[in-house]
């Protein structure tokens, strides 16, 4: 696993990212514009896998650390007039925080109890959105103004309501959240998780402190989550309290589910393809989501390991 | 001489039972000590106070000079008391490597060199006679296999006290004999005790006998002393009528 082939695994992760990068020259507009958001949402999927796939804690509240980032950099920006960086960050420090915290308390459950009480934290936060509505909007959600949305670097400014520059910012994030996810699972750090995962009385009695290695896991995923969040809000320029509803946090086990949970390029497919068979279903009939749910029901019956956990199983087993 | 372990008046009660009751216990350095008694005489439990799985009603742990009566698993393991377990439990998931390579990377002062994590798994493999499975996924090896890679995970602890409960249970009477080679091999570095119902396995390694009857240390002494004692003839077969 870890010893085999690591240039196979790192050329075909540039070769993803490569392709994405072509793809933003060839896309129609529209196709253009739903791929820069599919890669902003897969950074949420891949913060998910890391804790759901990787050390399977299963979270039903992970909208919080993404409606962390998103509010953080947002108000940031609209209550504090930051500039679009310091937002950024400001916005994955709230996300990095707030799952420091709520690790603390979660970590002392397993299970369908963590389940739980992660789903109650993420209600908790959901509804103090709604009740600090004179500084968040509530649930209609506030536009961040579109001449905020402006990185300055130096001489030069980037506007990233352009649809080029909004692509790349979201390529350069997936692309840099991938090859840190790709190292991690590689890495002795990553062993261990998996070693939690698969036997957590065992990895004590090789000597591990459990708690704190996931601990560690649930901060690092929080985090990733949260500049997910943060991208969102700078690049598409909305901040609304549906995205720290309920829906949110089902959304990423689905995609990551979908794609392949424990593979790195799971969570790119798997929002993909929700993405896509929305799309193309919805053209046809309104009843579209009946289409996506037998789409679904499929997938877990004949790939329960989802699309890329499958391929690993089946053919190709060096797959990070 | 310190002894390496001792108890005193160490006692665990599950409700109205108890398992472990008031175990005065010592061992030296260097020793191999078998444990033996019937079933239910509370052997499994004692060595799970010792090597943290099971927290104490009453009574002090004492390991190497210091008491660890209130510390966690992970924390005895790293002061080196190594357990491998009665019901094998190694990661099935993944390859005999990654399996030896969990221990190995966490006892390396030198975190960084990727070789020195290859060189300490092969050694554990090769001292088992694993190193030509080290790729197959452990869940794939054979019973006696996976013990051995049990035993390979507790090796790779570098421990200074082994604690290998029941570790012949449903090997093969060759294995059995490489087994006994093993331990011998093992004791040279580390102190080992040693939980087993094969006697003839008992008598051949172990230096002192200690036989646990209904949470009791019954009886303790060498391996002839304890053959010729009436009391354990009696809690192994019953009084005779």
């Amino acid at each position: 696993m870890s010893e085999a082939s690591p240039a196979k695994a790192y050329s075909l992760h540039l070769g993803v990212i490569a392709l994405l990068f072509v793809l933003s020259f060839v896309l129609p507009d529209y196709y253009h514009g739903l791929l820069a958001r599919i890669m902003v949402l897969a950074v949420f999927a891949m913060g998910y896998n890391m804790l759901f796939g990787y050390v399977g804690l299963l979270s039903l509240g992970h909208a919080m650390f993404f409606g962390a980032g998103l509010y953080g950099a947002g108000l940031a920006i609209i209550q504090l007039g930051w500039s679009v960086p310091l937002a950024f960050l400001g916005g994955i420090a709230c996300g990095a925080v707030l799952a420091l915290v709520i690790g603390l308390l979660a970590l002392r459950t397993t299970g369908v109890a963590f389940m739980i009480v992660t789903m109650m934290f993420a209600q908790v936060c959901y509804l103090l959105i709604l009740y600090f509505a004179a500084w968040t909007g509530g649930d209609q959600g506030q536009v961040v103004p579109q001449p905020a949305r402006v990185l300055n670097l130096g001489a030069t400014s980037l506007d990233l309501t352009n649809p080029t520059v909004r692509y790349m910012s979201a390529l350069v994030l997936f692309s840099l959240v991938l090859l840190v996810t790709l190292a991690v699972v590689r890495s002795r750090y990553g062993r261990v998780l998996v070693a939690i995962r698969e036997n957590e009385e065992r990895t004590k009695m090789l000597g591990y402190d459990t708690f704190s290695n996931k601990l560690i896991a649930v901060v690092v995923s929080g985090t990733v989550c949260a500049a997910s969040g943060a991208a969102y809000a700078l690049l598409f320029g909305y901040v609304g309290s549906s995205f720290a509803s309920v829906q949110y946090s089902i959304l990423p086990l689905l995609w990551v589910l979908l794609g392949g949970a424990a593979t790195t390029l799971g969570p790119l497919i798997g929002t993909v393809f929700m993405y896509y068979v929305i799309d193309v279903t919805s053209g046809y009939t309104s009843a579209y989501l009946l289409i996506v749910g037998i789409a679904l029901i499929v997938l877990v019956l004949f790939f329960p390991k989802g699309i890329l956990g499958s391929i690993r199983q089946r053919w190709l087993g060096w797959l990070p | 001489m310190t002894p390496l372990l001792t108890t005193k008046g160490l006692s665990r009660h599950f409700g109205g039972l108890r398992a472990v009751d008031s175990v005065d216990f010592t061992l030296m350095p260097g020793e191999i000590r078998a444990v033996i008694g019937p079933n239910g005489a509370g052997k499994t439990t004692f060595v799970g106070l010792v090597s943290g799985r099971i927290q104490p009603s009453s009574g002090a742990i004492v390991f190497d000079g210091a008491d660890i009566t209130g510390q966690p698993a992970y924390v005895r393991v790293r002061q080196g008391i190594a357990y491998t377990f009665q019901i094998t439990s190694v990661f099935a998931n993944l390859s005999a490597y990654d399996n030896v390579a969990l221990p190995v990377q966490r006892t390396l002062s030198d975190g960084r060199s990727k070789g020195a994590v290859k060189a300490g798994v092969m050694m554990a493999l090769e001292r088992t006679g694993l190193a030509d499975r080290a790729h197959m996924p452990a869940g794939q090896l054979s019973y006696g296999h996976q013990r051995l890679l049990e035993v390979a995970m507790g090796l790779a602890l570098k421990p200074r006290l082994l604690i290998l409960d029941e570790p012949t249970q449903g090997l093969a009477d060759s294995e059995i004999d490489n087994f006994i080679v093993l331990v011998r091999d093992i004791a040279r570095s580390a102190t080992v005790l040693l939980i087993e119902h094969n006697m003839p396995v008992v008598m051949q390694l172990a230096d002192r006998i200690s036989v646990f009857n209904a949470g009791k240390i019954l009886a303790e002494g060498t391996p002839e002393a304890i053959r010729e004692n009436a009391a354990v003839q009696e809690a192994y077969l019953g009084t005779a009528p």
